[in-house]
């Protein structure tokens, strides 16, 4: 697998071969959601063709078989962060695995008085989430100012952890809509030291490059799995073991009970205390494999295939002087390229690349505190990933300089 | 030439780059805000109206060449047309967007029908209609 080279793995992708408006598709919309290769196609229909069952109830082979698959799954999953098992909770996606922790262990902790701090750059689900238990405990949301360049800025961060007050802290570890690769490890101590708990956002960092969990210092972890290659409707919340056994159960139902009367009941066990009813069994199967997939390839080398693509796009925009780009220009930058085109809207950029069988995301990125600070309304965005290649970014750089020269008439 | 970029080339670039319209009305009867908040466009409209008739129109805001030129070509179409008439505009219009088919009564405005097939944009092209629509029906209310 290590031999395989960049253009031998874009054949693994099936979508890839279609085309859009009569051309050949570019997809450039990875940080949206991730496009996925024929192993986890397949595995879908796999598991419905062979396995279909219930887990953790039958007593029969394919509900065994089932729940065999679905914990492979979680064991992959751990591997791929360096997480222990039992921190593993499979939910839909990130936002979910945000409110988890924002319904049960902040409404059990936090009080009047209390501090909530986010950055300027957060994705509304990790955002919104806070907004809500803040309402609920009295407790209030403040955050850590953005720098013009994109970067989080470290004293503000460190100013703010210094009131005492803040009891978590909630930070992306890429930005979706700049690819600032935040210095979370760091952070991480430093909320520590201040008596905080972290969260970390890592929808845009499990997908692209190597993450330890316990090496960040991470007490809570989420990610989706559609963005790095698998289905949507799973995704992961990794929490310190220690921390779930004591936090209170987010959905109650099947599943995540041990003891269950008329007037009270008890609860599961890790990790199933936090996975009521029927979870997307597949999906998660699925995921599981998207994980290996992964890992196989190499994050590391994922990792620097992006950054290789990030520098050949930073290059050939500076052709553009139309073009503005946000966003830091240093090692702390993922393969996220957000930009606009003078005199010419975002979605209108996007409308013209559609045309041309180019797909990028327009507009605010569900990211409007930072859209404020940036001052800017939107931006187009392209996001790159395993499958994109230098061709992809030329595509994008010629048909660019033509919707400038358009609008220019 | 493509679809979006001939209909682009008829109308829109020419009043995207010089909106009719555009500013603030002081004073005004009515002033609404609209927003497409899941792409961060953002109108506000003003109007005059006098005995049931739009005297004058003006909007301001950010948006994307299509919504801009739609609320440019809406003010010059409502100037001067009775509340009903103008009523009658909007659906029209919204019809339009709809299913491809233009009401002759739109004049102008028909040069946006080829929106109806680019489904991503139709929501760009409603805006101001749904802001005048929101204006009128705030309207009645205070009356």
């Amino acid at each position: 697998m290590m031999t395989r080279n960049w253009s031998q793995v874009r054949e693994d992708f099936p979508i890839l071969q279609r085309t859009v408006n009569g051309k050949k598709l570019v997809y450039l919309d990875s940080t949206a959601t991730a496009q996925k290769p024929r192993a986890v196609i397949d595995a879908l229909s796999h598991f419905y063709e062979h396995t279909n069952a219930n887990i953790h109830r039958g007593a029969y082979s394919l509900s065994i078989e089932s729940t065999e698959a679905y914990e492979e799954a979680r064991s992959r999953v751990a591997r791929l962060i360096q997480a222990p098992e039992q921190g593993i909770i499979f939910t839909r996606n990130t936002t979910e695995a945000i409110n988890l922790v924002a319904r049960t262990w902040a409404l059990d902790h936090l009080k009047p008085g209390d501090q909530i701090l986010v950055t300027e750059m957060e994705h509304h689900s990790n955002l919104v989430p806070w907004h809500i238990a803040a309402k609920a405990t009295g407790a209030e949301v403040i955050g850590v100012r953005v720098t013009p360049e994109g970067r989080l800025d470290q004293q503000d961060y460190l100013q703010k952890l210094a009131s005492g007050k803040v009891k978590l802290v909630a930070v992306a570890h890429i930005s979706n809509a700049l690819g600032t690769l935040n210095p979370v490890q760091q952070m991480t101590e430093q909320a520590h030291q201040a008596g905080a708990l972290v969260l970390i956002d890592g929808a845009q960092s499990v997908p692209h490059l190597p993450v330890n969990v316990q090496e960040l210092g991470a007490d809570f972890f989420a990610f989706s799995g559609h963005k790095m290659c698998g289905p949507t409707g799973a995704g992961v919340l990794y929490a310190r073991p220690e921390l779930l056994e004591e936090m209170s159960p987010f959905l109650g139902g099947g599943e995540m009970i041990d003891q269950v009367y008329i007037d009270h009941s008890t609860y599961a066990d890790l990790p199933r205390k936090f996975e009521a009813g029927t979870p997307a069994i597949a999906e998660v199967v699925a995921l599981g494999v998207a994980a290996q997939y992964l890992q196989d390839l190499g994050m590391e080398r994922i990792w620097q295939h992006e950054k290789d693509l990030m520098a050949y796009a930073l290059d050939r925009i500076a052709e553009i002087p139309e073009l503005t780009q946000y966003g830091p220009l240093g090692e702390d930058r993922a393969g996220v390229l957000s930009f606009n085109l003078q005199g010419v809207h975002a979605h209108d950029v996007a409308g013209f690349l559609d045309e041309r069988g180019i797909c990028v995301r327009s507009g605010h990125h569900c990211a409007q505190p930072l859209m404020r600070a940036l001052k800017v309304g939107s931006t187009a965005r392209a996001s790159f990933y395993l499958y994109n290649t230098r061709e992809d970014i030329d595509a994008l750089v010629q048909a660019l300089r033509e919707i400038v020269a358009f609008f220019k008439e | 030439m493509s679809l979006l970029e001939d209909l682009y080339k008829q109308i829109i670039l020419e009043h995207y780059k010089k909106p009719r319209n555009y500013g603030e009305l002081d004073p005004h009867t009515h002033r609404q805000e609209g927003k497409n908040s899941s792409c961060g466009d953002e109108l506000v409209l003003d109007l005059t109206i006098e005995n049931g008739v739009i005297r004058e129109a003006r909007f301001k805001g950010h948006g994307c060449a299509i919504s801009q030129a739609t609320a440019s070509l809406m003010t010059e179409a409502i100037k001067g047309k009775k509340i009903s008439e103008v009523q009658d505009l909007s659906s029209y219009f919204k019809n339009m967007l709809r299913t491809g088919t233009a009401h002759p009564e739109l004049g102008e405005l028909s040069a946006l029908q080829g929106i109806s097939k680019i489904h991503a944009r139709v929501k760009c092209a409603s805006l101001p209609w749904t802001t005048l629509d929101e204006a009128l029906r705030q309207g009645e209310s205070q009356n």
